[in-house]
């Protein structure tokens, strides 16, 4: 039992981290149709220059200039380089966005090399006693409050305020949103800063500990969480995309937690049990859990 | 035909005669090319064809790769093994069909995507199959009685001995050769036309009697048939396969091949192939006698960081100003107008027409 409760509390903490990763994909996709591949890479720049300066400029300092570099260079993907085939097709933008992810990805891990990077944050390897034997490390509780504290301001925005409402007109309808005055290369411009401001926060918790530290890899893993995350919740659904994440982060935690029980499916399982599942999900409904149906028109 | 004449002859002239040339080096990237070729040619089948975007040719190559080490170990007669291997690749297609059949463009993608990392884990733990994470000795090639190794029977062309990849060479090139012209005539036809027209609008193809969930799965099968096909060369070639050749990078570099040839061009699919395979390994070749890449151990960009860097700008310049591709170079101007300079054809618009803006 007490096993249980501990992944329980590591699985939606994992899942919070997961939450927010894919929230900053699918908030790509709603405001500008595009499948962002290169967020892999905004993550893994965001945790490098935190890697980078956190000795130099204090761990709060390297935080926010990793969001500002990282928020700043998400945007220039976003507007420079696919504003210009902004009337394309949806694969023909993610395979730009996959371009992009070989050079940044390529060239951070060729910066990272063989070095040591840690975040350097101040919350180290100390754990939380939760009572009864169960643990939880401080890293996965800051980044659960701060998930949650970004989550509930950004769904506000999104319900409040007039950048919001434009948003979600322009997701809906965009000719009609154009006509009505939203401005929606702004509103996608806006969306892409958002997405590299939220993907160097996640990049934090994701190589915090008990992670190992900052590497090349880094990327890859978070695009192997915040896809399935999206794909099951629905690629347009802000909800799904929050509910997709908790699913990823508790299925990835419960399958290497138990995998001794699992041990049929071979080591290792918990990495690939988030894109099992969402396998299956898709075989049920292929649109997600909470994605629009496509409308085809003729 | 008399452009094919004029570019054709001298090339399969030029292909025909480069074992007698080439140092081993150079055979075997030869060969690395001609297995990513028959790859690329199935994937563009898919990609810019039938508009089925896929990030899983990875698992399909492995598929066939592993498929034949596995059949030809088990003591089947290695050709029988060959075809075995592509048939199981092209079922492994069919049996993600369900699930390529129901989802479009991009949502393909993202599933197909989870087929690479299943691969993976598959491929690590069915230890008894493929070997984990070392691998598996791959079986030579025999055809009746030829083997394609250096002996058995010895034998050399022109004081050229003929050792194993010089053998292989040739059975690459008549796998190629194959390849190119199945799926020429596979596009040229009626399945050609019912899959672009999937492509354009699934809807419109439908009401004029396409049988579009079949001809996606179709698409599907044959593609991954052609990547088991690239898996088999490629086992051939490398003797000893492990996992980590066939990941999410292979997928990408795939990719990156059919986007630089230019998508749905078989011939495009061929030369993306060859530039996207033979530049890292050239450039790691002959990274002495060139003055802008560091050394291993000193800090700077490496061949293989340089070939990753150039060919992902490539990608983005390709799709940014040259949407055709290599193959839009060698074309001439297309008579029809375009209505939308930046459609490369993949996908359809998911939004509804009137309001893509």
């Amino acid at each position: 039992m007490s096993q249980f409760l501990e992944l329980l509390a590591n699985g939606v903490s994992l899942g919070c981290i997961d939450a927010l990763i894919a929230l900053g994909f699918v908030i790509v996709f709603k405001a500008a149709r595009v499948v962002n591949f290169a967020y892999g890479s905004l993550l893994l720049l965001g945790a490098y220059i935190v890697g980078r300066y956190h000795d130099s400029l204090g761990f709060g300092g390297a935080v926010l200039l990793s969001i500002a570099v990282t928020a700043t260079i998400a945007a220039l993907i976003g507007v420079v380089l696919l504003r210009k085939v902004r009337l394309a097709d949806p694969g023909t933008l993610a395979i730009l966005t996959l371009g992009v992810d070989i050079v940044l990805a390529t060239d951070l891990t060729r910066r990272i090399g063989t070095d040591l990077l840690t975040t350097g944050d101040p919350w180290g390897a100390n754990v939380i006693p939760l009572g009864g034997g169960v643990h939880i490390p401080q890293t996965r509780v800051a980044a659960a409050a701060v998930a949650v504290v970004l989550v509930v301001a950004f769904l506000s925005a999104l319900k409040f305020t007039d950048w919001g409402v434009a948003l979600r007109a322009a997701a809906e309808r965009p000719a009609t949103a154009a006509l009505m005055g939203v401005r929606l290369g702004r509103i996608a411009a806006g969306a892409w800063l958002l997405a590299g401001a939220l993907a160097a926060t996640a990049g934090v918790f994701v190589t915090a500990f008990p992670s190992p530290g900052i590497s090349g890899t880094v990327g890859q893993i978070a695009l192997g969480a915040a896809v399935p995350a999206a794909v099951l919740g629905g690629l347009d659904s802000t909800t799904g995309a929050l509910v997709g994440g908790l699913a990823v982060g508790l299925t990835a935690t419960f399958a290497a937690g138990y995998q001794d029980q699992l041990a049929f499916l071979g080591r290792g399982f918990g990495s690939v049990a988030p894109y099992v599942v969402m396998l299956l999900v898709l075989l049920v409904r292929p649109w997600g859990l909470f994605g629009g149906r496509e409308v085809t028109r003729v | 035909m008399s452009k094919h004449f004029l570019w054709g002859v001298p090339l399969t002239a030029l292909a025909l005669a480069a074992p007698l040339e080439l140092d081993g080096f150079w055979l075997q990237t030869g060969l690395f090319a001609m297995a990513a070729a028959i790859g690329a040619i199935g994937l563009t089948m898919l990609v810019g064809t039938a508009g089925q975007l896929s990030l899983g040719h990875a698992f399909f190559v492995a598929v066939g790769a592993y498929g034949y080490a596995f059949l030809a170990g088990e003591g089947l007669p290695q050709p029988l093994a060959a075809v075995g291997a592509v048939a199981l690749a092209g079922a492994a297609g069919a049996l993600f069909s369900p699930i390529a059949g129901r989802l479009r463009g991009i949502y393909l993608g993202l599933a197909s995507l989870g087929l690479v990392f299943l691969g993976q884990h598959i491929l690590h733990n069915a230890t008894a199959v493929t070997g984990g994470f070392n691998g598996r000795d791959v079986a030579p090639f025999k055809l009746l009685g030829f083997s394609f190794t250096a002996t058995d029977p010895e034998f050399a062309v022109l004081n050229v001995p003929f050792g194993a990849l010089e053998r292989l060479w040739y059975l690459g090139l008549a796998l190629l050769a194959l390849s190119y012209w199945y799926a020429r005539n596979v596009l040229a036809g009626r399945p050609g036309r019912a899959l672009s027209g999937v492509r354009d609008s699934e809807v419109a193809a439908a009401v004029m009697g396409v049988d579009v969930r079949r001809y996606k799965a179709a698409a599907f099968t044959v593609s991954s048939a052609y990547a088991g096909l690239a898996g088999v060369l490629l086992a051939l070639v490398f003797g000893r396969i492990v996992p980590d050749s066939f990941g999410f990078l292979m997928s990408i570099d795939f990719l990156a091949m059919i986007i630089i040839g230019g998508l749905g061009s078989i011939a495009g699919g061929v030369a993306g192939a060859i530039l996207v395979t033979v530049l890292p390994l050239a450039l790691s070749h002959y990274s002495d006698a060139l003055v802008f890449l560091a050394q291993p151990g000193e800090s700077g960009v490496g061949a293989a960081e340089a070939a990753r860097l150039l060919y992902g700008a490539a990608v983005i310049a390709v799709l940014l100003f040259a949407p055709g591709g290599l193959a839009g170079f060698l074309k001439p101007p297309s008579k029809e107008p375009l209505h939308e300079p930046t459609n490369t054809g993949l996908g359809h618009g998911t939004v509804p027409g009137p309001d893509r803006l």
